[in-house]
């Protein structure tokens, strides 16, 4: 089993989705939310998810698809 | 001796032992070095930090080091010069510019590096490693090089060669990730987790970011001891800025300068501006960007400290500025046509952000002003290969001053 932690920022479309509910039911993730700020026009949520590798990589790419950004919590990490 | 006691989350400000580790395993928050000031300030004064090497290891008791042998390239300790010429075309007395193009890998980066290398060799990492397209990878195979570790450096796979020799050259491996600058991020990332390496902006980071307080203390130091009315500032991640703030405040409350009431401005390119247009929207919550900028080193469009970056700038009282690519190459022209320093694109988010703070009135004339310079030019000179336009002429003296336009007169001596 593997873990990764995880910043999903959403657009304010998304603010009213049960986005992180759907992503536990859609896929064999388990979600724990540790810090999280929504305003009316938008939200981000830094999160855990446990389970297999290769199904919380698909997990990622489900939200992305969804319109989630989704970033390491370290940011970006990549400087100049 | 270190001064360091523990590290502390950012957020929710539980304490952790001084280990390599960036993040609060609670809440997930940034983790950040805390002192024991009271022995820091029985033991810190003026004269002691004088009578250290002209380098930022003069600060040594204000950073997380407890090596005796540190990783020391001499950096730090640049020149703030006095820009007469540049700060009378903006209508300002009293600008100073704080030239870090001068230090070993030609930017500000040996700062941090300096302390994530001897981290890394206290921690007993045998290998030091980053994620960079520039500056942060000169300046962690460098010092690599000199602290006898190895260096890993990840950048992305459309680099442009010339920008991967100030890398190569010291003898890192280059790994070239294919894929987008998400994909490479968060690589990145994972591998800064698994492996038993010191990589500098993850699992290091609370003690890298400290160097860059060097930057605040020479500052004030070579004011005489005390802290500019404003500190001008290029932004990425954020870090560079918070810090600035934190190193003229710890000074201020070792009693080594007076109380600090400078305004710190943000200045970022428009094409990577989270910070900038958070501020200018009046919130706190940073969205981020696809980054998009011929300014590569700042281009940081999720900026790991871009909240306290907001937080730094509220309670400074700062502004920030936004500028344009073409604003850039103006800035970096304006800077090395007026004070004859080469800056990199960044130093030319600088220039061009002062001159709009200047004209929004965020600066008064008189006012002790000090606009941070943290590249060389060397580096992306790419950006300003429009200002090559030489007169070409035959190897005669009747063309020279045909070219020139007037014929010459009297040999004389100046």
């Amino acid at each position: 089993m593997a873990k990764k932690r995880m910043k999903f920022t959403f657009p304010p479309k998304l603010i009213t989705e049960p986005v992180i509910y759907n992503l536990g039911h859609r896929f064999k993730i388990v979600t724990n939310i540790r810090r999280a700020e929504v305003s009316e026009s938008r939200g981000w949520v830094v999160l855990e998810m446990e389970g297999d590798s290769a199904e919380i990589e698909r997990g990622i790419a489900w939200v992305t698809t969804m319109g989630v950004r989704a970033d390491p919590i370290e940011g970006d990490v990549v400087a100049g | 001796m270190s001064y360091a006691k523990a590290l502390q989350c950012r957020e929710c400000h539980r304490e952790y032992p001084l280990n390599p580790i960036h993040f609060c395993e609670f809440c997930f928050g940034p983790l950040e070095v805390v002192y024991d000031y009271a022995a820091l300030a029985q033991s810190i004064s003026r004269q002691s930090i004088q009578r250290g090497p002209l380098s930022m290891w003069r600060y040594r008791d204000l950073l997380p080091v407890s090596r005796e042998e540190v990783v020391d390239m001499n950096a730090g300790f640049t020149p703030l010069i006095k820009a007469h010429n540049l700060g009378k075309l903006l209508g300002l007395e009293n600008l100073y510019l704080k030239n870090d193009c001068v230090n070993p890998t030609y930017s500000f980066k040996d700062r941090v590096v300096s302390v994530a290398a001897t981290k890394a060799l206290e921690f007993g990492f045998d290998t030091l490693a980053c994620a960079s397209t520039g500056n942060l990878a000169g300046a962690v195979s460098a010092h690599a090089a000199r602290a006898g570790l190895r260096a890993y450096v990840f950048i992305p796979a459309d680099l442009e060669r010339g920008k991967m020799v100030g890398s190569a050259i010291y003898g890192a491996t280059l790994v070239a990730v294919k894929g987008t600058y998400d994909e490479v991020n968060r690589l990145c990332a994972e591998i800064g987790d698994k492996y038993p390496w010191a990589f500098v902006n993850i699992n290091v980071r609370p003690y890298y970011a400290e160097g860059s307080k060097t930057l605040g203390y020479e500052v004030a130091e070579q004011l005489g001891w005390r802290a500019p009315d404003h500190a001008v500032v290029p932004v990425a991640s954020g870090s560079l800025f918070t810090k600035i703030w934190k190193g003229l405040k710890e000074l201020s409350s070792l009693g080594l300068i007076g109380p600090v009431s400078t305004h710190m401005h943000v200045t970022q390119a428009a094409g990577s501006a989270p910070i900038a247009t958070a501020h200018a929207e009046g919130t706190m919550m940073v969205k981020p960007v696809r980054a998009q900028t011929i300014a590569k080193s700042l281009a940081i469009g999720n900026p790991a400290d871009g909240y306290y970056a907001l937080k730094t700038l509220k309670e400074s009282r700062g502004a920030a500025a936004a500028v344009s690519d073409d604003e850039v190459v103006a800035g970096m022209k304006l800077l090395a046509e007026t004070e004859g320093i080469f800056a990199e694109t960044a130093g030319g988010v600088t220039i061009a952000g002062l001159k709009r703070l200047v004209a929004a009135g965020a600066i008064k004339s008189g006012e002790l002003t000090v606009a941070f310079i943290t590249g060389s030019g060397l580096k992306t000179q790419e950006a300003v290969e429009s200002v090559v336009n030489p007169l070409v002429i035959p190897p005669t003296l009747a063309a020279f001053q045909e070219a020139i336009g007037k014929p010459a007169g009297p040999a004389r001596a100046r």
